[in-house]
């Protein structure tokens, strides 16, 4: 990691050329890689989706030292309201509720319009992603404050249950009022369109993307725009931490009584960060939802929020280029295993021994193993600014050795 | 006493059947170094924890350069102007010495989630001075050239200096400081007390525990002793050496 390096403070040009050079390699990539077929940056997007998760979820555990095993439930939620606010799921919601209670229903229906009967509400992504983030946000206060009296073990086991009680919810609001369809999902999802472009390639067009003179396959769209809003996340994110607001995160991680003792208001700034991180999650889902066309609670089960977890420290808990580096490896390394394990295999042996799947898993589960006994902070960690080695003399456990009188 | 700074009344903390503080009271003006000494369990770090809020008194009436206020919670307490040190030393490990004296900011600067995100000219300004005033601090109790060390790696005299100064950061109107010396050699506790009578100087108030009787009566100008829960003796600090029952507390007394 010597070659890069994104300490602005410390060494602001070495981290402007580092970036700058990311950026190229990023930028790029779509176009080299496409020519091996889309499935390639179709992994891309995913991956990029996930290190958008793994931001954000970095800002809750990694910054404020509360560990969230919930937090896939934001993304579910962002990825939900996009279901609902841009498909045809809307009329079915509408039909159920005339059904059960026609006033509200009719109401409803006269303001929005007719048409919503029939066709469901079709939101622009302009409208949809700030109401998945303010939606989001919402939720990570709502559910962070019952909360804030817990740490370590149980607030990570009461995050747990509220990360399946959105599941749940989400598998189960589809009756009286037909919410989220149940288990069946929300289908026909609106794809994304900026500025006039459909980012699913206009009809007939074969999942081409006309933008002026160029046209790119949709995966390739997509996948610009994923790179946009991780670069802003990045960016949030980080403004965050270097601010009054990340010092007093970064505090009540250290030490909550000693941060109250200086006047921070633990209760506020733990909700905020709560609030923030889930934030990015919803913005996360929503744009999960209108790539897939298609959103089920399975999508948002226990594993992904564990998956999610894993990027963070596995990458550097704390540490954002590290976490942004966490997140790629884990959520691209399955899908390569999965392209590459059985031609290999084929080619080894001349026949597939092990079958991709279960080949997958094992070296996933090894490659986190490996990591974690070797690098215990992460891939890549926070830098530390200490003038003398950790086991030198003089810290607090080999002190002076005067008793108090 | 010029102008009284902290004026506390008819403290009652009991935790379950311990009834740890009886009637406890103090009174401290301005400008003044004020020690709270007694054996070990006498409530001292208790009292100490009601002032600065930590816990929640069962009576007590509580005023703060004449205005009385609510020991509630302890942010609440830091904004109306008491800040603290803790006994064993409770600095934020990961950070650097700097950014612990900034986080000491925190209560009497203002920018939020906007202001963050978006270094607006106020934002800017804010956090510069934020910077600059930690700085000044580090300096002031002679740590500023560890500025930028990360504060776990301090030496303890220094993770000792860090701790007030981070304290001195909100702007207290009373230091507090739960045994500053514990742990000390002779020379640090000499140049502790250089520090002690620097902030005085500047016209702090402090506001002191510590075992070390010795250190507390040359330093200090008043002197309140808790034996027990209570109350046993308050005055100058050669009254208190010759208090027949701050004798007793300390060597027993004859039964």
């Amino acid at each position: 990691m010597a070659l890069l390096n994104f300490d602005t403070t410390r060494n602001p040009q070495k981290a402007f050329v580092s970036m700058g050079l990311l950026l190229l390699v990023a930028l790029a990539f779509p176009f080299i890689a496409q020519n091996f077929g889309n499935s390639w940056v179709r992994i891309a997007d995913l991956a990029l989706l996930y290190i958008m998760l793994a931001l954000g979820l970095n800002v809750v555990v990694g910054f404020a030292g509360l560990l969230d095993l919930g937090y896939i439930a934001f993304y579910a939620i962002g990825a939900y309201l996009t279901g609902l606010l841009a498909s045809p799921q809307f009329a079915t919601l509408l039909e159920s509720l005339i059904n059960l209670h026609p006033g509200t229903g009719e109401a409803l229906a006269a303001v929005f319009g007719e048409e919503i009967r029939t066709n469901g509400i079709h939101l622009s992504v302009w409208f949809i992603v700030p109401l998945a983030a303010a939606l989001a946000g919402l939720f990570g206060a709502i559910l962070g404050a019952p909360t804030l009296k817990l740490r370590g073990d149980y607030l990570a086991i009461v995050t747990l249950g509220f990360g399946e009680i959105i599941r749940i919810f989400m598998n189960n609001l589809n009756d009286p009022i037909n919410i989220t369809n149940g288990p069946q999902g929300i289908n026909l999802i609106d794809p994304i369109k900026v500025f006039g472009v459909d980012l699913a390639g206009a009809a007939g067009s074969g999942a081409m993307v006309q933008v002026g003179p160029w046209s790119m396959p949709s995966v390739n769209a997509y996948y610009f725009l994923f790179l946009l809003l991780t670069i802003a996340t990045i960016f949030v994110t980080s403004r965050l931490q270097h601010s009054r607001l990340g010092r007093a995160w970064v505090a009540i991680r250290e030490d909550e009584i000693a941060a109250k003792a200086m006047g921070i208001n633990t209760r506020n700034v733990k909700l905020l960060a709560f609030s923030m991180g889930a934030t990015f999650g919803g913005v996360a889902g929503a744009m999960f939802a209108s790539f897939q066309g298609f959103v089920s609670p399975e999508s948002f089960s226990l594993t992904e929020s564990i998956a999610v977890l894993a990027m963070v420290v596995l990458g550097g808990i704390g540490h954002i280029p590290g976490v942004v580096l966490g997140g790629l490896l884990l959520a691209a390394l399955p899908e390569v295993l999965r392209h590459v394990v059985e031609p290999l295999q084929q080619q080894l042996f001349g026949k597939i021994l092990i079958e991709a799947e279960v080949l997958r898993q094992l070296l996933y589960g090894l490659a986190m193993v490996v990591i974690m006994l070797n690098r215990p902070a992460g891939l890549w960690p926070s830098p530390k600014h200490e003038d003398r080695p950790d086991g030198d003399s003089d810290t607090k456990s080999q002190s002076s050795g005067v008793v108090p009188a | 006493m010029s102008e009284v700074i902290l004026n506390i009344q008819g403290v009652n903390k009991r935790f379950g059947g311990l009834q740890a503080l009886t009637d406890v009271g103090i009174t401290i003006g301005r400008g003044q170094i004020y020690g709270l000494i007694g054996p070990n369990g006498a409530g001292k770090t208790t009292f100490f924890n009601v002032i600065t809020g930590l816990y929640q008194p069962d009576t007590g009436t509580f005023e703060l350069a004449g205005k009385p206020y609510s020991p509630s919670a302890p942010h609440a307490v830091a904004k109306a102007g008491i800040a603290r040190t803790f006994q064993n030393i409770r600095l934020f490990g990961e950070m650097t010495a700097l950014e612990n004296v900034m986080v000491g900011r925190h209560v009497r600067s203002h920018q939020g989630v906007f202001g963050a995100i978006f270094r607006h000219k106020a934002a800017r300004q804010e956090e510069a001075s934020i910077r600059q005033r930690a700085q000044e601090l580090l300096d002031f109790v002679g740590i500023g050239q560890f500025a930028s060390r990360t504060s776990k790696y301090l030496s303890y005299g220094d993770q000792r200096r860090l701790e007030i100064a981070r304290a001195l950061a909100t702007d207290p109107q009373l230091l507090a400081l739960d045994e500053p010396a514990a742990g000390m050699n002779a020379t640090e506790k000499l140049a502790l007390r250089e520090l002690l009578v620097k902030i005085k100087n500047e016209g702090k108030t402090v506001l002191l525990i510590e075992h070390d009787v010795k250190l507390m009566m040359g330093l200090c100008d008043r002197i309140t002793v808790l034996e027990y829960g209570k109350r046993i003796a308050e005055g100058l600090p050669h009254e208190i050496q010759s208090n027949q029952a701050v004798i007793d507390a300390y060597l027993g007394g004859a039964h």
